[in-house]
């Protein structure tokens, strides 16, 4: 038995069952990466072409790592929820589904892999 | 649902009829920049691991990230981030309300492609 009106089921959720969050969500992740991307790119740029020894001890530094370690975790999690908006867009049923955890499930190995490379250089 | 009447319902012009414009070209833009994205982000995940695993296996990814196609991918990367960088604060912009009428749009929309190639250069010039 429902306990609840269909109004107040509806109310604040939309076509998409969740309301807004998805959207606010991705809201504050790019915020978060407009600020983090800059000083990212510079410190990957300067990286990407040094010897290893180099490289390694870029990425052992607190704010480097930090900083990678961020970009990697908001950056996907944006990055899936944004992939997932395209698929809605462009894929039905079973197919937009399968998508979906797809590139759900991408972005957490991405995330998985690059922590692991970035902990074996900090540690 | 068993017995969906199928209405044949005159279909709304698509996309082949309308002339590209700056807002339509732009919008696609930051979806094509953004996802697009995802193989910068598995190379520098793949150059970061084999760095923190052996030489050999730094040498096979700095070898190819640094050649010339890794080049080209990276700087066409650099202008992605930079036109989504660009594309994505314009729409907080817009989610506050302000900028939506034409001409202002038309001008962010420019803005975009402006800024992310001159960002593009001065990134490539800087790293």
């Amino acid at each position: 038995m429902q306990y609840l009106t269909d109004r107040k089921r509806a109310v604040g959720k939309g076509a998409g069952g969740s309301g807004t969050e998805h959207h606010w969500s991705l809201k504050i992740s790019s915020i978060a990466l407009a600020i983090l991307i800059p000083a990212f790119l510079y410190i990957f740029g300067r990286a990407l072409g040094q010897d290893r020894a180099t490289v390694l001890a870029t990425f052992a530094h607190p704010f480097p790592a930090i900083l990678t370690g961020l970009v990697l975790v908001i950056g996907m999690r944006h990055f899936a929820q944004g992939a997932q908006i395209m698929i809605e867009d462009y894929a039905r049923g079973g197919t937009r589904k399968a998508l979906i955890i797809g590139v759900t499930l991408f972005s957490y190995a991405v995330i998985a892999t690059g922590l692991f490379a970035l902990a074996r250089i900090v540690l | 649902m068993a017995d969906v009447k199928r209405v044949e319902r005159p279909l709304s012009p698509h996309l082949s009829v309308y002339r590209p414009q700056i807002t339509s070209v732009s919008s696609i833009f930051t979806r094509i920049t953004g996802n697009g994205q995802v193989v910068g982000f598995v190379l520098g995940v793949w150059w970061l691991l084999a760095a923190s695993v052996s030489d050999d296996a730094f040498a096979t990814a700095s070898a190819v990230l640094t050649s010339w196609f890794g080049d080209l991918v990276f700087t066409g990367l650099a202008w992605a981030v930079w036109y989504h960088f660009f594309a994505g604060l314009r729409h907080v912009y817009y989610d506050s309300g302000r900028g939506l009428d034409v001409p202002t749009a038309q001008k962010l929309g420019w803005a975009c492609f402006i800024g992310a190639t001159v960002m593009t250069v001065l990134t490539v010039l800087v790293v």
